[in-house]
């Protein structure tokens, strides 16, 4: 019984996923793309939880469906009609590459995971409470992992300096009403 | 481990990569772009996760999380670059979009 559970819930999970990413993909509106997405992350989040890995999914919705995507909410908004573009470029038959050309990376990942891979993935280690516990997950992620977590510490102070910078730097830019600044901003 | 084998997890995770892939490829609007990176980052985490159960070690989590945290950079900075563009008047197209003058 608990079997079947877990069978359902993997199936709703992975589809809510795929079905989601392809919306993500497939709408023409930015804006529902991101709620989309918003989907997507969630239902990641599910089959984090089957797999054991809970801080993870709990920093997939804390972090991923919630700032990030709250970011991308309120961008696509600031930019309204803007954010429109048309849906794909170029002749059909680059349309058609494309398609061909993820396809073709599907099959790569696939025979290579397989080849590499397929014959221990058919048992799971058995695995205890503690896997995938904020403690454990904290207590390696400060003691194996320490460079990591300090290194992840200053992308993501460069990562603000970087959006105060841009974010300020096209303020500047802004076109003025007056005649004269246009050509100013040109020249610079 | 009751439930699906891992192969499936992996199966979701090349799929979704692939249809990042696609998008980043197929659509026009950098919004959908970055958005289909974050579809792609978010296969590699869960291959990540897969491989990390697989091994019975949390190596792959701490990844896993580490990955969310340069995702959330380059969206920082991707977001802020759309917004500058926005700000040049120019229009987002990442086809029209073809050179760095300014």
């Amino acid at each position: 019984m608990g079997n079947f559970l877990v069978w359902v819930v993997w199936f709703v999970a992975a589809f809510a996923c795929l079905g989601s990413a392809a919306a993500v993909v497939s709408f023409a509106n930015p804006f529902y793309s991101a709620l989309a997405l918003i989907g997507n992350l969630g239902s990641l989040a599910v089959l984090y939880l089957l797999l054991s890995a809970e801080f993870v999914a709990a920093a997939q919705v804390l972090v991923y469906a919630g700032a990030v995507m709250v970011m991308f909410l309120f961008v696509i908004a600031y930019l309204g009609r803007h954010a429109d573009a048309p849906w794909a470029g170029g002749p059909s038959w680059q349309a058609l590459g494309a398609v061909a050309a993820a396809g073709a990376l599907m099959v790569e990942i696939v025979v290579v995971v397989g080849l590499k891979a397929s014959g221990r993935l058919a048992k799971a280690p058995d695995v205890g409470v503690a896997f995938g516990s904020p403690s454990e997950i904290g207590r390696v992620f400060l003691s194996d992992h320490l460079l990591a977590f300090e290194i992840t510490s200053i992308v993501l102070l460069a990562a603000a300096v970087g959006g105060v910078v841009l974010g300020s730097q096209a303020h500047e830019d802004e076109p003025k009403p007056s005649s004269g600044s246009a050509a100013g901003t040109r020249a610079k | 481990m009751t439930g699906p084998n891992l192969t499936w997890y992996l199966a979701v995770s090349a799929f979704l990569f692939a249809i990042g892939a696609l998008g980043v490829m197929l659509r026009r609007s950098p919004l959908i772009v970055l958005l289909s990176i974050e579809i792609m980052l978010n296969g590699a985490n869960l291959a990540l996760i897969t491989f990390s159960r697989n091994h019975a070690d949390m190596s792959g989590q701490i990844f896993a999380l580490a990955v969310m945290a340069v995702a959330a950079s380059e969206v920082v900075v991707g977001l802020g670059l759309i917004v500058a563009v926005h700000r040049r008047r120019l229009e987002l197209d990442v086809d029209k979009l073809s050179t760095l003058r300014g």
